[in-house]
């Protein structure tokens, strides 16, 4: 037993890992191993492609997003891949590399904005409602409930008529998606931390804390937060592709930003939708596999984390990967 | 692979042959923190008709080595070495084999019967269950012999009217013949081999004794065998034959029951035989005649002190304490002991305002808790302390041991940072703990070690009135008795008054020096704890006091007689 007073200056405690194996992520790599890895891998690996081109969209895209001419004179409408324009032309005449990788920055912007105000809300509201219960809990739950009634998509559309009047600026389309995104996803953060709360309430730690007298709300900031909100980067790298598709729906439908204002994925893919039969490819393929590659990556990274944070899903070193929680607290005991 | 050979060699049982044998068994663990030697060289036998214990602490490899013999292991274990039952090797034969071993010639009793048993299905059918997986003599059995049999199974296991038992489902059970069905399921097939991890962990003391005498009956009229996993020292000295100590892996010592109480030979059980609590020595009330600490003042007084908690619609509601008067004096500790469910926890949790009193008076510091407000009781929480039962649980997992030993004091004093750090280091040194743990996480401690902390923090601010809830019931003897020694010392030092619930009536003497009896949610006994434990004058304390095992086998086989003649069988 290492429970001597020792006079001298003792050694600090051993401290944990040092803060960069400790971050969701790179922790989660640094844990798996296998196909679990190699999942995670290509996650991260589509994932930083797609933050890396909404970065630097100015810096990559050869003309701007609603450039249809430049000094040697308008844009050919509908021109095959080659030449001055890698990736073929619309039949507006906008180049479709350059509206690929400026659409990347409309879909960054808007699931940060989208996830940041759910997240937000969701957790406030969770945090009251599962830590008072009563009627506040009660009207929340009810409120959630109905939310989730609504198919997802169609109260996007009407909270976008409702919040930017058919509006179409930059920020006036994105914060209008953002924030239909967002009515869909606050129920998700509420319930999930609703649950947390409800759960840790009842945890003798803070109960102890309730015996030494600590008000409510130190209770719910001190000891309930920090220990209910481990689930959210996994909610929030799921809820990132959910916002991507909700986002191309909205554009698709016709209820995006327009042209002009700002490249949007689901847009280009609506207007694409008469080349397809004529034999114009180019126009539909890079914004949707765009699409696909930016959902699939996160959706992996999402998954992956899912699975490594759960011992009896992790995969280990050795043979077999089921079963290992038990292994797991006696390798806690010395 | 001798495959085979368990089929053929199926007659009479040789006395001489060993029942199970394993040779140096070896199981490790891939973890997240790399190999873990659960079991690092095991040899160890069974002879037919015999209990033979395996001890030790958590830790020890004690249940790796239990649920190896039945082919258990989750996949992340690697096993080397031999477990031989009838000559099969149960690390090496074939998973069908396995099945057929299980059941037929070994079974296992599980520890918690509640989960053990499948809610939506009756007894009978869960013991026919495994009756009709095995074939005998080549055909199946039918659904009505299984039934049958399993009716004569729930016989041998003393369920009064079998045939009606047979159909009822578990929750129509206690938990002692919850008990009783789980081993009446393992006795279906007549395996030569009960494996019983902790099989009285979960259950009241009265119920142990029952279940210790089921297992004995077992062992003396149909000569199975019985590997016995548990870690309390009273158990083994009631029941087993013989007994082998496990640590971290290994065997320590092995040796017959008695030899092993009477002369340990090796240090390690030395210090574990002398950590457990012994009914009757070492009382904190040794030698007094009069209630102590009765000239301060009285800061906890009940009177007739009812605690309801609402029924669902149109169901009564649970009175789990009823019409309880008592009073804690300053000095004073006050020891309450019950079984499960007696409303001891519940009291204490009334006093530190986590549970609402419905009836008559609970007055704490003279605030009257029938209806108390939190508002108007927050000034007084500063003067009670509450230590938890669960010291891994207690403690916020994402604040380090000095934030949590200071919240108290940033609390209701409002100290200077460095103030607050001073005040942590004096109180982890007055609970022997190096100061420099203030910057651990409470996951770095070990569990003894939480607990100390844990102390601290209740004694942060001075408290007049300690509250401990099964303090050390989470802890491993050894552990156990370094925190009550801790616990009497401190408690002697800064003299507040104590109320210690626990269910253990040994710990409850050792430290407590007027003790209060609780049964279903009244309090049948409080006395003196030295007499109350030497001559007890309600039934249900003699029952109690008969009932728990002392660590001694010939003491205890004295007590099991008493015991048998007080409930006049």
């Amino acid at each position: 037993m290492s429970e001597t007073t020792t006079a001298a200056v003792p050694p600090p405690a051993p401290r944990k890992a040092p803060l960069l194996d400790r971050l969701p992520v790179t922790s989660h790599i640094r844990q798996s191993v296998g196909l679990q890895r190699t999942m995670l891998l290509i996650g991260i690996t589509l994932t930083g492609l797609f933050l890396l081109a909404a970065m630097f969209a100015p810096l990559l895209a050869p003309y701007g997003y609603a450039q249809i001419s430049d000094a040697a004179g308008t844009f050919p409408a509908q021109a095959a891949p080659g030449g001055k324009h890698p990736w073929g032309t619309t039949v507006g005449g906008y180049d479709v590399l350059s509206r690929v990788l400026w659409g990347s920055q409309t879909a960054a912007t808007v699931i940060v904005v989208s996830v940041a105000m759910s997240i937000f809300v969701g957790v406030a509201l969770g945090l009251l409602s599962g830590y008072f219960g009563g009627w506040l809990d009660r009207v929340l739950v009810v409120i959630a409930d109905a939310i989730y009634a609504f198919p997802s998509l169609l109260l996007a559309i009407v909270m976008s008529i409702v919040i930017s009047q058919g509006q179409s600026s930059f920020w006036g389309g994105i914060l209008a998606c953002s924030i239909s995104i967002t009515v869909v996803f606050v129920p998700q953060y509420f319930r999930v931390i609703r649950a947390e709360t409800i759960r840790l309430k009842a945890e003798p730690f803070v109960e102890s804390a309730m015996v030494v007298g600590a008000s409510s709300w130190r209770i719910m900031g001190r000891h309930i937060f920090k220990n209910a909100t481990r689930t959210l980067p996994l909610i929030f790298t799921l809820n990132s592709s959910e916002a991507i598709l909700t986002l191309a729906g909205l554009g698709f439908l016709g209820f995006g930003i327009e042209p002009t204002s700002a490249a949007e994925w689901g847009f280009d893919l609506n207007k694409a939708l008469a080349d397809a039969s004529s034999g114009i490819w180019w126009t539909g393929v890079f914004p949707g596999v765009a699409i696909v590659l930016t959902v699939l990556g996160l959706t992996l990274v999402g998954e992956s984390m899912n699975d490594l944070n759960d011992p009896r899903l992790r995969g280990r070193r050795a043979a077999g990967n089921k079963r290992s929680g038990k292994a797991k607290t006696k390798a806690g005991r010395p | 692979m001798t495959i085979n050979l368990g089929n053929i060699s199926d007659g009479p049982r040789d006395a001489g042959a060993p029942v199970l044998d394993i040779e140096r068994l070896k199981v490790t663990f891939a973890t997240d923190a790399g190999d873990v030697h659960a079991v690092k060289d095991v040899s160890l036998d069974v002879k037919a008709g015999e209990v033979l214990a395996i001890v030790g602490e958590s830790g020890s490899g004690k249940t790796v080595t239990a649920k190896t013999i039945l082919g258990l292991l989750p996949e992340t274990a690697t096993s080397s070495g031999t477990v031989l039952i009838k000559g099969n090797n149960v690390i090496s034969v074939s998973p069908a084999t396995l099945r057929k071993i299980r059941g037929r010639d070994v079974a296992m009793v599980f520890q918690e019967p509640s989960t053990a048993l499948n809610p939506v299905f009756t007894v009978g059918w869960q013991i026919a269950e495994g009756i009709r997986a095995h074939a005998v003599d080549g055909h199946r059995i039918s659904a009505k012999e299984a039934k049958a049999r399993a009716t004569e199974a729930l016989r041998k296991v003393g369920i009064p009217d079998p045939e009606i038992r047979v159909n009822y489902y578990p929750h129509q059970l206690s938990g002692g013949q919850k008990q009783r069905v789980v081993i009446a399921a393992a006795l279906a097939l007549n395996p030569g081999l009960i494996v019983a991890d902790e099989p009285t962990t979960a259950l009241d003391v009265t119920v142990q004794a029952e279940i210790l005498q089921l297992l004995r009956d077992l062992r003396d009229k149909y000569g199975t065998s019985i590997v016995l996993i548990t870690h309390n020292m009273g158990v083994v000295a009631d029941l087993a034959d013989r007994v082998v100590v496990m640590y971290q892996g290994d065997v320590v010592e092995e040796a017959s029951a008695r030899t092993l109480f009477a002369e340990p030979k090796q240090d390690y059980t030395k210090k574990l035989l002398a950590a457990v609590p012994h009914l009757g020595r070492d009382s904190a009330s040794e030698g007094a005649t009069a209630r102590l600490h009765q000239g301060g003042k009285v800061l906890v007084e009940a009177k007739d002190l009812t605690i309801e908690f609402p029924g669902r619609l149109g169901t009564p509601g649970f009175k789990a304490v009823n019409g309880v008067s008592f009073t804690v004096s300053e000095n004073e500790v006050f020891g309450l002991v019950g079984e499960s469910g007696s409303g001891k926890s519940t009291i204490g949790r009334a006093i530190a305002g986590l549970n609402r009193v419905t009836g008559g008076s609970l007055k704490v510091f003279g605030y009257e808790m029938l209806g108390f407000k939190e508002r108007s009781f927050k000034p007084l929480r500063k003067d009670i302390g509450f230590v938890f039962q669960d010291p891994a649980a207690s403690f916020n997992p994402h604040l380090t041991v000095g934030e949590c030993i200071a919240e108290p004091l940033l609390i209701h004093t409002h100290p200077s940072p460095e103030q607050a750090r001073l005040r942590v280091s004096q109180l982890l040194e007055s609970v022997q703990l190096p100061a420099s743990y203030a910057a651990r996480y409470p996951h770095e401690l070990s569990g003894g070690q939480r607990q100390r902390a844990s102390l601290a923090r209740s004694l942060a601010l001075n408290p007049r009135l300690l509250i401990a809830d099964e303090p050390t019931s989470a802890l491993d003897v050894s552990v156990q008795a370094k925190v009550l020694e801790l616990f009497r010392d401190i408690q002697e030092e800064y003299g507040f008054a104590a109320l210690f619930i626990s269910h253990d009536l040994a710990v409850v003497d050792m430290l407590s020096h007027w003790v209060g009896v609780l049964f279903k949610g009244r309090l049948v006994e409080q006395g003196i704890g030295s007499q109350i434990m030497g001559a007890p004058s309600q039934d249900y304390t003699k029952r109690l006091i008969a009932s728990l095992p002392v660590p001694d086998p010939e003491e205890q086989a004295l007590r099991r007689e008493a015991h048998r003649a007080l409930l006049g069988t």
